[in-house]
Parts: C-alpha cells; structure tokens; sequence
C-alpha cells in the first residue's frame, strides 16, 4: 500500500507546524498597553500539558498529511479547536502571576495560526461532506455551544480580553442589545419597504431603472459619511416635528444610523425581488392565469415561493451587511460593538478592541449560515442538488 | 442628441468634481449654510486634492494586489492539478465576506501599526472577495464548443489558457474589479479611524467638530468618484465584450 498525501493537508500540517512550533502561543504584558513578551508553548503552559499540547499537534498534523478519511478530519479538526480553546485557558492561569490584576495574558500570534489552520481544516472537510442545512446549523450551534461551556467554566477568565469584559459586563450587554436591534430592525424595515417596491418595479417597468440607480447611488457614499450627512435632517425633525423626539428621534445617536442602514439595505432588496420576480418561469405565470388565479393570488401563490431563494439571498447579504456596518454606528454616538473596537483604537489597547469585533464576526458568521441554510431549504429540488 | 445626456451628465459631474478639488473657495457660498457660528465650510485643514489623491493611491495598491492574488489563485484553482482546492476556497471566499471591514482594520493594528498600512491590508482583503469569485465564474463558465475546438487545434495548456480562456473571461473579470473598485473607494474612508490619510479624514473632522459640511463633502467627492470610475470601468466592459463577441452584459 503506498502512501498517499492529502494536497490541502500538506498545506494544513505546515500551518499547524508553523503555528505550534515556530509561532509564540501566548504573550505576556506587565499590564494592558504595554508591548508584551511572547511565549511559546512549552514557555507558556507547565510542562506536561505543554508536552501533551505539542503531541496533539503532530498527531493532528500527521492525520491531515495522509488522505485520511473525511469524517476522521472533521473530528481531528473539532478536537484540535477544543484542545487549544482549553490549552490557552491554561496558559492565561500559569502565565499570570498570582494576585496580579494588572498583568494581561493574550493569545499570540501562533494560537490564532493554529486556530486558522483547524478551522480551514473543518471548513474544508464540511464542504467535502456537503451536509444538509440543518446539519450544518446543527454543527454551528454545536461550536457556539461548545464556547459559550469554555466561557461559562471560567476557564477563560485570565484571558485579557474577558478581563476587558469582566470590567464592563453591563455596558458589553447594553451595547450587544443595540447592535442586535440596529442591525435587525433595519434589516425588517428595509424588507417592510424594499419587498412592495420591489414588487411595483416589477410590475411598472418605466419605475425599475429610475429606483434602482437611486439605490445604486446611495450605495456610493462612504458609510461614515451617510452616517453623518443624516444628522442634520433628523436633527431638524427632532425639533420640528411634534412627537418625533418622544419616539427617540435624535440628530445624533440610533436614529442617524438606523435610517443609514436602511437606505444601504434596500438595494439588495429591491434589486433581489426584481430580479427574482423576472427569474419566474413564463409557464408558470401563464398556467396560473389559464386556470383563473386572480393577480393576488398569483403572486402569493406562485410568484413569491418562486423568488423566494433570490429575495433571501438579498435578505442575507442586508443582514451580513448590517452586522458589520453597525459597528460605525459607534462613531455618531449609535452604540454598538463598534463602541470597544473605537475606544480600543483611541486607547491602543487591543484587548479592548477584540471585545468589540470578536462578537461581530461571530454573529455575521452565525447569520450567514443561517440563512445560507434557509436559501438552500427554499431552493427548488433541481438546484439543491447543485447548489451543494 | 438623447442619447448624449448621459454622457453630458458624466461629464459635468467630472468637471464640477475637479472644480471643487482645484478652487473649493468657488463652493463656499454654496456649504455655508450648513455651518453655524461662522465655522469653516471649506476643509482647512489640508488640502482636499491632496487627500482625493492619497485616497486613490491607496485604493490603486490595495486593488493592483488584490487583481494579482485573486486571478493567479481563481487560475489556479481552474487548472486540473488545484481542482481538489476548488470547493474550499468557494467556501472560503464565502466566509471571508462576513468579517466586517472595520473589524478587519482593528485587527490589522497591533500588527502593522497606525497609518497607511492595516487600511491597504482591510482593502486587499475586501477587494480579493468579488474579483476571485469572478474570474472563478468567468473561467468555469466558458462555452465547452470553444474549449474543445482550442484543445482540438492543438493549443497547448498555456496557450489556451492566454489567447482564448482568459480573454473571454475578461469583461466578468472586469466586472469583479469595478466592484471591488467602487467597495474599496468607500471602504478607504474607515481607514481615517487608524490614522491613515484619504478623505475619510475630511469626514470624521465634520463629525468631531459636528461641522456637516465637512461630512457632505467628503462624502460627495467618495461618491463623485465613485460613480465616474464604476461608469469608466462599464464602457471598457462594453468594449472588450464587443471585441470579444459576446453579447454586451449590463
């Protein structure tokens, strides 16, 4: 029997190599700014965990190597994310001296090496796997749920960035609210507008181009600048309009940057219904009219469930989008993660500033798959078998 | 004589973007109602071209590098030897587009420092995403009668791959870098937050000094821009796609 590589593997166990052996696992700083001291891991653990930790990699690496069954891959790849989430933990405890609650143990540069290598690892093996959607959001909540036990365990407790947090828990909950709130009530007041236009552009086509370079154009102006420019008009209409201040409409703060989520939203609507109204097949539409279907009923009963995977992809790329985007909301007072990401730059401490974007990249990659997983489920039966 | 608004329209709209970077003095009755308690309504200070091609230069690196990465990697990925990579790096791509830009920037800092620098890096990143996914559809779409017919007159691999699949693909590729352009124009003001110079700078002095003339016309002169080179890209598509036969795409 010969021996046969895996190409992806070899670039994997070069990571994973690089990662555990070259790379520091863990820097060590005397407090929160100061430039840190890094560690590698048989520096950063006691010396058998160290020893265990470097041995869980070669064999990790080994497997990988070789062409190894996919499913042994994805466990290998699991296994290798839990054991250096519990290992860095580990690291935070025995770096840091005791009683000391200046000194920060963050993860350096070769922790998010291996982090990297064994999440392409899983990425790669699941789409060999081609799961079904609801095993792949399976697979999700099972890692979210796996890191919110790491959490909840402490075990993570001497890492800088929890110790970022454990000083701000109440606001760091307050600001996860607003973002939460911004980016999805823009998003549902953007698919409130966006779907009947998106209908009326359909149906009146001397309107499509005209709205659609509309959009397009908003599309152009810079987010922080958007941002901005819709202070003056809100600020006006706080102080004019009676009620409007009672209802929270303010120059500053949420309500600039949810009216500029809005607007950067209903383009991907509007054109994505469009477009997925045009995309129903002629037939269809001529075999509802031949049997008597009223216009109504047309278009709920044939038209939307036909467009529905076109409309929902817009629907996703609103809500990756948004997720993002509110994060400079903070910049005009509007709250959000954006808020630690900015006062983390403003104080160069970057603990802070993970605090901030680590949660935003884990809710838009949540929602991606989620809705991946939904565009998939309302996908005609010919395309998801391609689709995969 | 209908026909020519539009580009009458372009036109007026790149002479008044000049006019405003050369003589902004011109503007100043026009944003000063926008100022209160006497405040500047011109940018004061540094001057707005300077910036406006600062902003650009930074746009050009990171999308050069971007075009280079993401067409060598989308070929090689085509080719039969890197097929196997085929699938992970469509996943790849799809999960690189959920990483906020600002949450790239940050995350760039401690690694690069303030200025210039983690900005080309969010760009670079943010530009490779539509500029790899087309050429992927680009290359992986072409019409199977003329690959076998250029396999069949005995064209070699590389041959192949220059005088017939990559000129083909060209007007999607282009497609791609428009895009990536018109994101990263807009994406390069963020990059003011860490200190790096475009007109993000102009925008968030507004911001700090609540002055929205500042914002406005940061915000107008991206979007200016923005809109000229989207419509400069479009014509050479137009033209490339005539050249190369294949019905104009919008």
């Amino acid at each position: 029997m010969s021996i046969r590589f895996d190409k992806l593997g070899v670039v994997t166990a070069l990571l994973i190599a690089y990662g555990a052996l070259a790379a520091p696992f863990a820097t060590f700083r005397a407090n929160r700014i100061v430039p840190g001291d890094a560690k590698g891991i048989l520096d950063a653990l006691p010396v058998g965990p160290g020893m265990l930790l470097l041995g869980l990699m070669a064999c990790a690496a080994l497997i990988v190597l070789l062409k190894t069954p996919t499913r042994l891959r994805l466990t290998v790849a699991a296994l290798g994310l839990a054991s250096i989430a519990v290992f860095i933990g580990m690291a935070a405890t025995h770096l840091t001296p005791p009683a000391n609650a200046y000194a920060r143990v963050s993860p350096a540069s070769g922790f998010w090496i291996l982090l990297f290598s064994f999440a392409l690892l899983a990425a790669d093996s699941i789409t060999r796997l081609r799961p079904l959607p609801l095993v792949r959001v399976l697979l999700l909540a099972i890692t979210l749920g796996g890191a919110a036990v790491v959490l909840m365990s402490g075990l993570w407790d001497g890492l800088s960035i929890l110790k970022e947090y454990s000083g701000r828990a109440d606001v760091f909950w307050l600001e996860a609210g607003r973002h939460v709130t911004l980016a999805l009530g823009s998003l549902f007041a953007s698919v409130l507008v966006g779907l009947p236009l998106g209908i009326l552009c359909h149906r009146v086509a001397p309107l499509r181009a005209g709205v659609l370079n509309t959009l397009n154009l908003i599309q152009t102006i810079p987010s922080i600048a958007l941002f901005g420019i819709l202070i003056a008009p809100l600020g006006w209409i706080a102080v004019n309009v009676p009620g409007a201040a009672v209802i929270g409409i303010r120059g500053i703060g949420a309500a600039p940057a949810f009216v500029a989520l809005f607007l950067y939203s209903l383009l991907p609507v509007v054109a994505n219904t469009v477009v997925g109204l045009a995309g129903v097949p002629r037939e269809a539409n001529e075999a509802a009219r031949g049997i008597g279907m009223t216009d109504r009923q047309r278009l709920f009963g044939i038209e939307f469930p036909l467009a529905m995977p076109v409309i929902l992809t817009g629907v996703r790329i609103v809500l990756v989008q948004n997720i993002g985007l509110a994060t400079i909301a903070a910049l005009i007072g509007g709250g959000g993660f954006g808020v630690f990401v900015f006062q983390g730059i403003g104080q160069t401490a970057m603990d802070l500033v993970l605090l901030g974007a680590v949660p935003t990249v884990v809710l838009a990659f949540a929602a991606a798959i989620v809705l991946d997983a939904l565009i998939e489920m309302n996908a005609p039966q010919r395309e998801r078998s391609r689709a995969a | 004589m209908r026909v020519l608004i539009p580009y009458l329209l372009r036109l007026a709209l790149l002479v008044i973007l000049i006019a405003f970077l050369v003589v902004p003095g011109w503007f100043d009755p026009l944003l000063k109602p926008l100022v209160r308690d006497n405040a500047p309504a011109i940018y004061n200070q540094g001057s707005l071209l300077t910036l406006t091609l600062l902003h650009l230069r930074t746009v050009a690196i990171a999308t050069t590098g971007a075009i280079l990465v993401a067409v060598t990697l989308a070929i090689l990925v085509t080719r039969p030897f890197g097929a196997e990579f085929l699938p992970l790096s469509r996943s790849l791509v799809n999960i690189g587009q959920t990483f906020p830009p600002v949450a790239v920037l940050a995350l760039a800092v401690p690694i690069l420092g303030f200025g210039e620098k983690p900005t080309l890096v969010a760009l670079f990143l943010y530009g490779l995403l539509p500029i790899f996914e087309n050429t992927l559809t680009g290359l992986t779409t072409l019409p199977s009668s003329v690959m076998e017919a250029a396999r069949g007159s005995g064209m070699t691999d590389r041959q192949r791959l220059f005088k017939v699949e990559l000129p083909l693909a060209m007007p999607v590729i282009l497609a791609g870098i428009r895009l990536s352009v018109v994101i990263s124009l807009a994406t390069a003001t963020i990059g003011s937050t860490v200190a790096a110079k475009t007109l993000g700078e102009v925008i968030i002095a507004g911001l700090q000094s609540n002055n929205i003339a500042f914002v406005l016309q940061g915000g107008l002169i991206v979007g200016a821009l923005a809109v000229l080179i989207y419509d400069g890209f479009s014509a050479i598509e137009h033209v490339l796609a005539r050249r190369a036969g294949l019905p104009a795409r919008a």
